[in-house]
């Protein structure tokens, strides 16, 4: 644009007057090869009709799939199966090879990642030739499928060994007891059935014992003979105590 | 009634050329899906734009209830998830959203790649591409931890141990994200919260404009 000696100006700023102004007359299409189109707002409009097919897509899976949401985070869990999402699986999966963990760690978390993501970051300078066709340039492209290749691969290995159902139940939401604590009953869960069904009732090795619908003699007899893989002879305290026991566990119930 | 204002703004900021900068020009017909249904793979780098324009909308709606502490965030996410009208939608827009971003851009990332469009004189462009990828699954990792769920707390302790065995400056780029050297917990939770809500869409938002900028300045590449 013109500036400098002879400019006419709005008052004293920097905007030109309006005789010195580009006009605001687009390019002749006939100006550039090829069947070209306005980009406003012929064009924006059909990228939005691609945008709109898209979005009922999304929407869909939204709708059918709600985000999922295990229990609170709970940092003494030491038993939980760890899994990173989805589009870090491959670098997981990686770190669990015999030259790329251990004593090999830094292969596996630093050299080869950095390798790979550097040499994409620095495509353009390693891969200078003046060609452009896939089938001109074969190393960029070889190297590229390779790539492609192995985090498709280790993204399957990584889904295939991990246990889906265990990780279902490891996180699954636990509703919340209204057992009382303090109760003698409580006392006597604690010392002979909390190690396998749990502190808050809600299970672990054995089943959980909220809302059983159980009567107390029902639960006082399981106690005592064991059921399924449970054995004999758990409950150690008197007659007395397994009949406070069995109230306490035949009332127990969720929120 | 338009015109008019627009007459009045455009007199005092002159603003018709950096409409035209921005709008008015023209798209050729190698990458217009409507000349050519191959064409279709040059969406891929808007369908990318689109979803993140869906993931700053729905993320300004979930602060709206999300609490970033470790007492509260799980029990406002549930809020959210089971209480809130339509929060199991923006929340799971949020969610898919992160998810496709990163199906997208690496549909795009490929499209680029294999057209060899990166090369003189785009190399600057592709390098600004690369880095609003790794921003990407920063903001990734940095929201997996925001619901403070089971998984989210183990998959950010694995993650935090791989940054932690860089050699020689490890334990102070673990110590830069979670705020402690050894625990995962309440600070760990803000600093990620801080990251993934200012810092990253912050460089994101930059590194956006200059992609869009340098596309613009060197219009898109030519047919192969």
């Amino acid at each position: 644009m013109h500036r400098g000696k002879g400019m006419k100006f709005v008052g004293d700023s920097r905007i030109p007057a309006a005789e010195h102004r580009k006009p605001n007359i687009p390019k002749d299409y006939s100006e550039y090869p090829g069947k070209t189109e306005a980009f406003w707002p012929n064009f924006l409009l059909k990228e939005w009709m691609v945008g709109a097919v898209f979005l009922i897509g999304y929407l869909c899976l939204t709708v059918a799939h709600p985000s999922p949401l295990e229990k609170i985070a709970d940092p003494t869990d030491t038993a939980y199966i760890p899994l990173p999402d989805w589009y870090f699986l491959f670098l997981y999966q990686l770190l669990k090879y015999t030259y790329a963990s251990g004593p090999y760690n830094v292969i596996g978390a630093l050299v080869i990642p950095g390798l790979a993501f550097g040499a994409l970051l620095l495509a353009p300078f390693i891969d200078r030739g003046p060609q452009r066709r896939p089938s001109k340039r074969p190393f960029a492209t070889g190297f590229m499928l390779l790539a492609v290749a192995s985090i498709f691969y280790l993204t399957w290995e990584s889904v295939a060994t991990h246990d889906w159902e265990a990780a279902k139940k490891q996180g699954q939401i636990v509703a919340e007891s209204s057992v009382d604590k303090e109760s003698d009953g409580y006392k006597h869960y604690k010392a002979s059935c909390a190690g396998c069904h749990g502190n808050e009732l809600s299970g672990g090795t054995g089943p959980k014992l909220l809302d059983t619908g159980l009567s107390p003699e029902e639960v006082a007899k399981i106690a005592k003979e064991g059921k399924g893989n449970m054995p004999p002879g758990v409950f150690k305290g008197s007659d007395e105590e397994l009949k406070v026991l069995a109230e306490f566990i035949s009332n127990a119930k969720t929120k | 009634m338009l015109n008019k204002i627009y007459d009045w703004v455009d007199d005092r900021l002159d603003i018709t050329p950096l409409w035209r900068d921005i709008a008015d020009h023209e798209v050729p017909e190698h990458v217009n899906p409507a000349h050519h249904f191959s064409a279709f793979v040059y969406c891929f780098g808007g369908l990318t734009f689109f979803i993140t324009v869906i993931q700053i909308l729905s993320g300004m709606f979930l602060t709206m209830y999300y609490v970033p502490d470790i007492k509260n965030a799980w029990e406002s996410v549930f809020y959210l998830q089971n209480e809130v009208a339509f929060g199991q939608i923006v929340r799971g827009m949020h969610h898919w959203g992160a998810s496709l971003v990163i199906v997208m851009m690496f549909l795009h990332t490929l499209r680029v790649f294999f057209q060899g469009a990166y090369k003189k004189p785009r190399e600057l462009n592709w390098v600004v591409g690369v880095l609003i990828f790794f921003v990407m699954l920063g903001l990734g990792f940095t929201g997996y931890l925001l619901p403070w769920d089971m998984k989210a707390l183990f998959a950010t302790k694995v993650g935090l141990q791989i940054a932690q065995s860089v050699p020689f400056m490890g334990t102070a780029i673990k110590t830069l994200l979670a705020g402690d050297p050894t625990i995962v917990g309440a600070q760990t939770l803000t600093r990620f919260f801080a990251i993934h809500v200012f810092f990253l869409p912050g460089a994101l938002l930059g590194l956006m404009a200059a992609h869009f900028l340098m596309i613009r300045k060197q219009g898109i590449s030519g047919p192969l």
